[in-house]
């Protein structure tokens, strides 16, 4: 029997499990380009509104750039959480996930993680060249892509727990603002700060340091109560 | 936790004479609607149990309580008289679920689909046992967005093929949209599963030769 190639393996590889939901994952944005284009997209929208709505005032602009291409890559970030669970509820494929053979926190955290690199690492990339519109000095276009390689895995993390939340809720995409957009003010403060800081010609570390724990701890356990508010709309 | 040794060692995984699942005092509601209460039964090893009602009887909602995706309002769910709430991954991995959706992404093509299903559920497939299961399911290579109805739930079911070594198998209406010979091929599929002593639970609405040889819980007394 062919069938015999196949068994269950007595003790399950996670990590295994994380490569084979993160390929999925991946596979599944680069086959829905368009999905990743748009968030993208509405980033550099955004964040190149402000100069053309307050005018080329260079002074004016440098002091704006860090605080508007923060609330840009929030928004931005906003805008796909709502997939993250949401496609996957409607063809049943959530269902099966949740009878996985890894813990669900495991799962939760494979999937945003996939989740950042189609949609945080992007904004990362691109920022320092929308840092240009803003006329930003050079040495910080640094301190910018670091905060945001720091800030952006977390508004992914804590966006999870909403989007298990709002799963399946009708408006499900502006309740999940209103839940969300209010814990992203710190990262918000203390990665826009940094760059201010930098700008100033002081040492951005602090908040850099402090960026880093928020997301070590937000990485250990958020995933968990992700998994518990998926339990829970998925019943 | 024991496991269970694998299949492809020679020996019968399932031969055991306690009851593989046991459902006691069952008792479901649904957006305040009573669906079941009291229902208690079980299921031993080589046995065929088919959940019977009407629509909207909760048989759905019963076979989600059993593989643990619904809590029940009361009652519990266990396996080897270890309640499932907690084995919880553990009790995943002795299990499979087909439910109504057929769980397969439209963007990914079958046996892509199959692929990441089993690596999930930790049964490991060579890419020639992917094949087989789907040819055997007469599943064509293109993308799931471009199959028919039927086409998918073949590609879902396609699974049971590679997990003959799971124990328990829950299969929502799994010959619903399918072609008299899938139907058929299904039901052997099942059959050879039981005879193998697994346990299966299912729900259906259309007559088949399997039925005869089911225990039935009947959701309408209950």
């Amino acid at each position: 029997m062919r069938a015999r190639e196949s068994s269950i393996s007595p003790s399950i590889d996670l990590l295994a499990v994380v490569r084979t939901l993160l390929w999925r994952d991946l596979l599944l944005a680069m086959r829905r380009r368009s999905d990743v284009a748009t968030a993208l997209l509405f980033f550099v929208i955004v964040a190149s509104l402000f100069p053309l709505g307050v005018g080329a005032e260079p002074n004016l602009l440098r002091a704006i750039a860090p605080g508007v291409i923060w609330v840009a890559a929030l928004l931005s970030s906003m805008l796909s959480l709502g997939r993250l669970f949401a496609l996957d509820h409607a063809d049943g494929t959530l269902e099966q996930l949740l009878l996985g053979a890894a813990p669900l926190g495991v799962v939760v955290a494979a999937k945003t993680a996939a989740h950042w690199l189609v949609s945080g690492l992007p904004l990362v990339v691109i920022a320092p060249v929308i840092a240009l519109q803003y006329d930003v000095a050079a040495p910080l276009y640094g301190v910018l892509a670091l905060s945001l390689l720091l800030g952006t895995p977390v508004l992914s993390i804590i966006g999870a727990i909403g989007a298990a939340l709002t799963l399946g809720l009708r408006g499900a995409g502006v309740l999940l603002s209103l839940l969300v957009l209010p814990l992203y003010v710190p990262v918000l403060i203390l990665g826009a700060g940094a760059v201010d800081m930098a700008a100033a010609g002081l040492s951005p570390a602090g908040q850099l340091l402090i960026l880093a724990a928020i997301l070590i701890v937000a990485a250990v356990f958020a995933p968990w109560a992700s998994a518990a508010a998926l339990r829970i709309s998925t019943e | 936790m024991r496991h269970w040794p694998l299949w492809s060692n020679g020996a019968n995984p399932f031969c055991n004479n306690i009851n593989v699942l046991s459902a006691l005092e069952l008792e479901c509601e649904r957006g305040g609607r009573r669906l079941f209460r009291g229902l208690s039964f079980d299921a031993a090893p080589g046995e065929l149990v088919r959940v019977a009602g009407p629509n909207g009887s909760g048989k759905t909602s019963l076979l989600r309580i059993l593989c643990g995706l619904l809590t029940p309002s009361a009652g519990e769910v266990r396996w080897r008289d270890t309640p499932i709430r907690r084995l919880a991954e553990e009790y995943s991995r002795q299990l499979v679920y087909i439910g109504h959706a057929a769980a397969l992404k439209d963007d990914l093509t079958p046996p892509e689909n199959l692929d990441i299903a089993c690596r999930l559920a930790g049964v490991a497939a060579s890419r020639e046992a992917l094949a087989w299961a789907l040819s055997a399911f007469a599943v064509p290579e293109r993308p799931v967005r471009q199959l028919s109805q039927g086409q998918r739930r073949r590609a879902a079911l396609a699974r049971l093929l590679l997990s003959e070594g799971v124990p328990l198998w829950l299969l929502d209406e799994p010959f619903a949209a399918l072609d008299a010979k899938a139907a058929s091929y299904t039901e052997e599929l099942i059959a050879r599963h039981v005879a193998a002593g697994g346990a299966v639970v299912y729900t259906t609405h259309q007559q088949g030769a399997i039925d005869a040889s089911a225990r039935v819980v009947d959701l309408t007394v209950h």
